[in-house]
Formats: C-alpha cells, structure tokens, sequence
C-alpha cells in the first residue's frame, strides 16, 4: 500500500520530525513564526509521556531544556529572533558543558522586534557567534517541508552523538509554507541515542575523553542514575570541577572546538545543482535556495550555464566545496536575505579565486529568481 | 556521636571558598543534617545553583549538582524536575540571584507550585562582586553602588514569594541551626514550591561598611532581633522595625506542578 501524502507547514513538519527523532522534553515561549512547533508539541508530546512547559521567558526555557537533558532526555525548544538573542547566555553553558539539545530559530525580519511575520536569514552569523567566548555550535538550515523533517531528525543525532547544541536555522517562509511530505517509517532513517558511560560511578568524569570510543567525546551520564557529577558554567577540569589552570582550560576548550573539525565531514551536507558544467556558481541556503534553483533552470534555458550549490549544514562551515567551485566558475552570486552574512564565509573560502557578488534583501520580501537571474546577467556583461 | 559530613562532601573540594565569619558554611552544614535525618540517598537529590558566593556549595555537595548561570537555577532546576520526577531538587541562592536576576524565574516557580526547594542564603549584598546593592539591602545602608546611603526599598522574600504562590515559606537565620535544620527538613519533603529564607551575614562586603562590622556581632544580631512569627503577630508594625521574623509562615497543600503534569495531562492526552 503507498503511503499517504500530507500537506503540513515547516513548523508541523519540525514536530513531527522532533517526535521521529524521539524528543522527551520542550520548553518554549511563544513567539512569532516559532509558536506552531510549541504548539505542535504541547498537544503531542504527553502522548508520548513526554513533557511541553511553556516557561516564563526564552531565557528559562533554554535552562529548563538543559536541565532536562542532564537528566538523559532528548529535549528541545525553539524560537524566532529575539528570543534567540535572549536563549544566548544558556545556550552558550549547554555548549561548554557539551550538553545535547535543539534550537530551532525561524528566522524573521531584525534586528531587534524587527518583522515579526516578515521573512529574513539575518541570523546566520548569530547562530555561530551570539554567544560569548569561544564555542563549538552546529546550525542547520533546510529548505523544505520534508527536509525540515529530515533535518530536524538529524540535528537530534548530532547533538545526541556529538554531545553540541544544534541549532536548526529555519526561516518565515519554509516554516509558515506548505508542501507534500510522507512521513519515514519508523527505522527508516537512523535515530541516535547518546553515549552512556561504561565505568562505574565512582570512576566517571564527566568530561574525560580517554577511554571514549568516539575520539573526543565524552560518554554522558544522567542525573539520577548513581552517577553523581558536578556541571559548572565555571571552566573545569576533566571531573567537572572548577579550574584556574590555564593548561587544563586551553586543553578543553580546544578539545571541544576539536570536535567540530574531526567530525565535520559527517555533519556536512550540502547539495550540489547543476554544478557539473557551471560556468557561473550560486552558493545559497533555506529559502532563497529555493529562488535560486528557480533561477538556475531559467539561466540555463537562456544558455547561461549556472549551477547551485546549496549548504544545508551552515556551521560548521566547509569552505573545501567553495574553493573548488572558485577555480573553474566565473563569477559566484550568493543570494540570502540579509545584507551580506554567507557571503563572508564565500568569500574566505574562495580566496580571491574568483569574485564573490551578493543579491540582498531585508525589504521583508523573499529574494525573487528574477533578483539572482538580473544579477547574473548583469555580471555576464560584463566578463 | 558526631556528625558524618564526610558522608555528603565530595574528597577534594574543601576548603570552600567562603571567607571567614560568612555564615554560608553552617546553613550548608544545616542542609547536611536535614538530609541525612530525612534518610534521603544522594542518588537522588539534584542540587542546582545559579551565581554567586552561595552558588559554590554544590560542587562540595556529593550528589547530582548543577551550577548554572546567574539568576537562573530555577529554571534549570524546573528541566530537572518535570524531566524525572524521582529526583528531589534543591536550589541553593543568594538574595541577589533569587530575587533580582532571577526574579522572573523565583515568582513563577513559586506560581507553578513546582516540586522545588529553594534556600536562600540572604546576606542583603553582592558579596562575590564586591558589595554592591542587593534587592535586599536596607534603606540607607552602605554599598559600593550606593556610597551615598541605599535608596532602593528592599524585597521582603517571604511576603513575595508567598503572594506568588509558594505554598511552603520560611525564614531563619545561620544562627538558628537547629531551626534551619528542622525547616530544611519540612521545605524538602513538602510537596510544592517550598521557600526557605536564611537571614545570613557577609562581614566581608556588608558589614565592613556598616554596622556592626564583626561577623560575632553580626550574627548576635541575628540572634537578638529575630522573633517567632506566632509572637510577631501580635505585635504592632512599629514594634517590628528591625526585627527578623522567623519561622514558618505558609504551609497549604495544593496540586503541585510535575504531580499533576504525569498523573492528570499525560492521561488525558493520552485517551484522545
């Protein structure tokens, strides 16, 4: 029998992807394009006999979620820019404590209350740096209703076998809009739990590493379970405890930025349109992806040979695709929603291989295929 | 026979950070004992904190210990608490941490009626900063933030707490032991939000600018101005000025918040 279609939102297919990947706990505050997931959420997971708080603020929800998951259950919130911005200060404990947890951010018109319902990417660099000091993040950014499901999915996984906070970069538009979608079967895509520690308790640090089988990764127990350890937003040492020594401190702090470099490949996704014969590269994400595949086939039924590549895993960011991309293109467009995040990143990469141009809005209007194709043309002449 | 702390601290922890004549060691030693006279197994007590002086005694404590960011233990405690119902949480905070940063997060604890037991360890400063103001120091003391004579109206913890909700709420003081003890004892095993105000002493940043200057005389002023609430009661206002009023002040069994999450909401979501 096939499957039956549906047609969902982003933010249903979110909860339903969240639900696949088997999340336990959300806290949230609502706020706009985010409410749908927290609502999503608070009608199924007691279904589940899993627990949705609407907290006070973003701030305590990003707390609630981490205490949560310190207790071994996958959790989860999420939100729209300015709770982002306030989620910070946690969200920067749970990644030096390498604590698994998912932030979704609909991105929506900023800076400050900006447009709530108006579409924007402004978030990108928000997503790697907004919190303080050096941190390892992961941010994903789909552009589709079964990619969201997919993706969501997915940044459980990392999280959970990384031990990094994942934030899942959605944006108004794939959010709010509709698509077809059949749902995996259970088993269908992978779904992965954390590493439990195989010591005993009285032998477990939370934060030792040597005897883990994933290279730099600790196993992570729960409260609860006889294992009584200490977590501290203070820098610490291997057991948990507060430390001034600068070697120790340094050793860690690389160790978890670490992570991010020996596990990139398999957080890295990326898709490749068109690329093979491009002439002319447009590197996009999350919805202004969708405008530059529109823009690609119509470049090339007017003999302009352009290809996309679109990054689906933003951060941590592989510039290895670009710098191969800059050697045989003639130009890259890099269409977003902001005035000029992504690029920056293109930019290093391509390191003046070849000329890196921006299409930009933030008119709180999505980038047109007409916004890339123009662009394109113009540049063309111009060569 | 005396008592076994060594039971409850971790090896390697001590000495703890706070300075001499503060009164944090004694409530901790309090809690200590509350514990261990409640039978309790550390497995399955979760202590969280936020920021400052008080938000250290966790790392001694040999159980499952969170210390958190500044003003917010609370809310991490509330993840803990719903996400497994088993464990007893206990927050452990300064007067500036629970009342000023965390002040959201205090009265909605306190309205959620969440299955948490917060102490707070009120010294009326910001000890760990250098004393500055606290939402608890008295009108015209003297802190770093106000040179001049503090002009910001204290909180009184329990009258807000209360009227937000908590449906345990005390006060002692450090010099009270015995009765720190035995409330701690009443505020874990309640089943609510329970409240329990620790009037303490910072010498270092509250009294070297104030008076009296001396932890001793410090906390004999604990000791002398301090008056059960059942006597208080039937005194006039103007007889209270100054006077620490101790004791219990709310103790109502109401649905508590994880309780009714697992035994009401999952059920219901659960027959549609």
């Amino acid at each position: 029998m096939e499957k039956k279609a549906l047609l969902i939102s982003g933010n249903e297919s979110c909860v339903e992807g969240a639900l696949y990947a088997g999340v336990q706990f959300y806290a949230g505050y609502p706020i706009t394009p985010s409410s749908e997931i927290a609502e999503g959420l608070a009608k199924k997971l007691p279904k589940y006999g899993g627990v949705m708080i609407q907290m006070e603020d973003e701030i305590a929800s990003m707390g609630a979620i981490i205490g949560a998951s310190l207790t071994g259950k996958k959790s989860m919130t999420a939100t729209s820019g300015p709770g982002f911005s306030l989620k910070q200060e946690n969200l920067g404990f749970a990644s030096f404590n390498e604590i698994p947890c998912v932030i979704v951010n609909v991105m929506r018109g900023g800076p400050s209350t900006g447009a709530p319902t108006g579409p924007s990417q402004g978030d990108v660099m928000q997503a790697r740096w907004g919190t303080h000091g050096d941190h390892p993040i992961v941010a994903l950014a789909p552009n589709s209703i079964p990619e969201i499901f997919t993706e969501t999915v997915r940044a459980f996984n990392i999280s959970e076998k990384y031990r990094i906070p994942v934030v899942l970069l959605l944006d108004e538009i794939i959010s709010h809009m509709r698509e077809k979608i059949t749902f995996p079967e259970k088993g269908e895509l992978e779904v992965i739990d954390r590493m439990k520690p195989t010591v005993p308790p009285d032998q477990y640090k939370p934060f030792d590493v040597s005897n883990s089988p994933l290279p730099l990764v600790p196993p992570m127990a729960a409260y609860g379970t006889g294992y009584r350890f200490h977590v501290t937003g203070l820098n610490h040492r291997t057991d948990g405890f507060p430390t001034n020594n600068g070697e120790l401190i340094e050793k860690e702090l690389h160790r978890i930025m670490g992570k991010l470099d020996l596990y990139k490949k398999d957080m890295f996704r990326t898709e490749a349109y068109m690329l093979e014969d491009a002439e002319i590269g447009i590197v996009a994400f999350g919805s202004s992806a969708r405008a530059a595949k529109y823009a690609v086939n119509e470049l090339r039924k007017q003999g302009i040979k352009a290809g996309m590549l679109r990054y689906i895993t933003l951060w941590p960011f592989e510039g290895a695709a670009i710098e191969m991309l800059a050697q045989k293109v003639k130009f890259i467009v890099v269409p977003e929603l902001n005035m000029g995040q992504l690029i920056l990143e293109v930019e290093r990469a391509a390191q003046g291989r070849t000329k890196v141009y921006g299409v930009n809005r933030v008119n709180i209007e999505i980038i047109h295929p007409h916004d890339i194709m123009e662009k394109v043309k113009e540049l063309s002449h111009g060569i | 026979m005396a008592f076994e702390y060594e039971k409850y601290i971790r090896k390697g922890t001590l000495p703890h950070i706070w300075c001499p004549g503060c009164g944090h060691g004694i409530v901790m030693k309090s809690l200590l004992r509350a514990i261990d006279g409640l039978k309790l197994d550390k497995n399955d007590i979760a202590v969280v904190s936020g920021i400052g002086c008080a938000s250290r005694l966790p790392g001694y404590l040999d159980m499952n210990t969170l210390h958190t960011t500044h003003g917010r233990a609370l809310a991490f405690a509330t993840g803990i608490r719903l996400a497994n119902p088993k464990l007893k949480v206990i927050v452990v905070s300064g007067d500036g941490d629970a009342a000023a940063i965390g002040g959201n997060h205090l009265i909605h604890a306190a309205r959620r009626n969440i299955e948490i037991t917060l102490i707070v360890f009120n010294n009326s400063i910001y000890g760990m900063t250098g004393g500055q103001v606290a939402p608890t120091t008295p009108l015209g003391a003297i802190a770093t933030t106000m040179p001049y004579g503090n002009i910001d109206p204290p909180f009184d913890l329990v009258k807000l707490v209360e009227g937000a909700g908590a449906t345990f709420v005390a006060r002692t003081t450090s010099y009270h032991t015995a009765q720190c003890e035995q409330l701690f004892k009443q505020a874990i095993m309640h089943k609510g939000f329970s409240v329990v105000d620790v009037i303490d002493a910072c010498p270092v940043q509250y009294g070297r600018r104030n008076k009296p200057r001396e932890a001793p005389d410090m906390m004999q002023i604990q000791k002398d101005n301090s008056i059960p609430v059942q006597l208080a009661q039937k005194k006039k206002p103007e007889e209270l000025v100054g006077k620490i009023i101790t004791g219990i002040f709310v103790k109502k069994e109401l649905p508590s918040y994880t309780d009714t999450y697992y035994n009401t909401i999952i059920p219901r979501a659960q027959a549609k």
